[in-house]
């Protein structure tokens, strides 16, 4: 695929409960401040858009279309959506961007799970035979998963926990949005009572509305705009098998193919923004990713902080590019990740200009 | 696979139930709460100014957020209309009744109501309609505070107009 350039990027706040407002009211914001950022006025100057979404989340069907109100979704707009987190949103744009059909994508994902039980909503995406009608919800699969790496003593409690310290400490250094920072240690962490054991409820994301949006488009027409801009220069996504069974839960094998197609390993990775909904799932993607200690990993605090299901992936992306135009860095890698127990992952490597 | 497998499997049943709270949003939040007053109320588009009701929040023509509470007469005008004819269970209403789009004065987009105390076979585009009010004391959130509306006796509007007569009303054509 042909090098994109991210030129803008804007997120909500991670909010437990965003009250009232619905999905197009989540929306607007967002989408307006990622055009203004890069002096467009509405979707209509860009060539195409695409959304993340899923409709169990507020349990309304078709709340997607509802979203596409925010935009001005009017002919001749070409506008796509995916059933799934704006991070595959944002993969269809560059498709479409690499195919020749446009030169300028923006992209947005929302989620108000507020409404509804998240775990037990996220049961429904399971196979519809043997597990959905079993109610597995998220939180029981990640602890199963968990348990695993701790048996066969991959990793400890003391691990778990200090991904949850380092989470909320990056977010209250480096997280305006952030729903969950502050300071806390690994001590005061493992003095709190299991909740699905051997998960905590602080190794656990927590369940936040809102959204984030992004506006991509060739490097020539970022260049014509006269932006600053950070390059996606390799995606790829790769899934696991609905059979949890049958998949290797200690270890992360679609997220390590995604990298290595990716061309993760073609440089150095300065920051990773992983999408890791549970402590232990950040241990198995640094292992599949081969991450060190060269890397800094979720300087945002990561999805522990806030999950906007649906948009954290595209804002995992967005952490990155933003610190790429900024100048902090000039190489990152963003993962994002779908279904139970990391069952599908798209890894994005983001250079400068 | 052997018949001793038994019958092949072509379905099974897995029922589900999820509870959600549902909101209605800011906009129509706002707008729920003045109909629970008897007021009908838009809300127009800072862009290209067309009145909403009930409001959504946003334009969506233009993608921007509806701010400005606008108020709306209890006169509308019938925008498009259908006859049912097949009864829908749990409807108390017995066909054949009028389901119609109605533009309240005051407003250009329309929304669907029903129409009642009419003739069926003469209504028409561009009829003059008013809102028939539950009682003060039945009101609460809902659009079925308004029972039905029913024809007025006044000059009909004509195609191009229907959405642009304002809150001051028709007095047909000058």
């Amino acid at each position: 695929m042909k090098d994109i350039a991210i030129v803008s990027f804007a997120q909500s706040d991670c909010r437990r409960d965003a009250g009232a407002c619905n999905e197009v009211e989540l929306i607007m914001p967002v989408i307006e401040q990622a055009l203004q950022a890069v002096g467009l006025k509405n979707s209509q100057d860009v060539d195409f858009t695409c959304s993340g979404s899923c409709d169990y989340q507020q349990g309304a069907a078709f709340a997607f279309v509802m979203g596409v109100d925010a935009l001005g979704a009017v002919p001749p707009i070409k506008e796509s959506h995916v059933e799934m987190d704006a991070a595959w949103a944002l993969y269809e744009s560059m498709l479409k961007i690499s195919m020749g059909q446009a030169e300028s994508a923006l992209i947005y994902g929302f989620g108000k799970s507020s409404p509804g039980e998240l775990p037990t909503v996220l049961s429904q995406q399971l196979d519809p035979y043997y597990l959905a009608p079993l109610w597995v919800d998220s939180v029981s699969l990640a602890a199963l998963q968990a348990r695993v790496l701790l048996d066969q003593g991959i990793i400890s409690e003391q691990d778990m926990a200090a991904v949850v310290a380092r989470s909320r400490a990056n977010a209250m250094a480096n997280n305006p949005h952030a729903q969950l920072a502050g300071e806390v240690t690994v001590e005061e962490l493992l003095a709190e009572a299991e909740w699905v054991a051997p998960l905590r409820k602080h190794d656990c994301c927590p369940i936040s509305d809102g959204a984030s949006a992004m506006v991509i488009c060739t490097l020539e027409k970022a260049r014509d705009w006269g932006l600053p801009y950070a390059v996606i220069k390799g995606i790829d996504h790769r899934m696991e098998s609905h059979n949890i069974g049958a998949r290797d839960l200690a270890r992360s094998l679609s997220t390590e193919l995604a990298a290595e197609k990716a061309g993760a390993a073609n440089g150095p990775i300065e920051v990773a923004e992983l999408y890791a909904p549970f402590s232990h799932q950040e241990i198995i993607l640094s292992r599949a990713l081969g991450l060190d200690e060269g890397t800094e990993i979720n300087p945002s605090g990561g999805v522990l902080a806030g999950n906007l299901m649906m948009a954290s992936g595209l804002s995992r992306v967005g952490e990155v590019a933003t610190r790429i135009i900024s100048g902090d860095i000039r190489r990152g890698l963003a993962h994002a990740t779908s279904g139970p127990c990391l069952q599908h992952n798209l890894v994005a490597v983001l250079e400068a200009a | 696979m052997s018949e001793d497998a038994g019958d092949s499997i072509t379905a099974i049943e897995t029922p589900v139930y999820l509870k959600y709270n549902f909101t209605a949003g800011e906009a129509t939040t706002r707008f729920l709460h003045q109909v629970r007053q008897g007021k009908l109320m838009g809300q127009r588009c800072p862009g290209c100014g067309n009145v909403y009701a009930p409001a959504r929040g946003s334009c969506a023509a233009c993608g921007l957020p509806t701010t400005e509470e606008v108020e709306l007469g209890n006169k509308a005008t019938v925008q498009s209309f259908t006859i049912v004819w097949i009864p829908i269970p749990n409807n108390p209403i017995q066909p054949p009744y009028i389901v119609a789009n109605l533009v309240p004065d005051g407003a250009n987009i329309s929304f669907i109501h029903l129409m009642s105390e009419c003739d069926n076979d003469s209504v028409h585009i561009g009829q003059r309609v008013e809102a028939v009010w539950k009682p003060e004391e039945e009101w609460d959130y809902a659009m079925d505070n308004i029972r039905y509306f029913r024809p007025l006796d006044e000059p009909d509007v004509p195609i191009e107009m229907i959405g642009k007569v304002p809150l001051a009303g028709w007095e047909g054509e000058a």
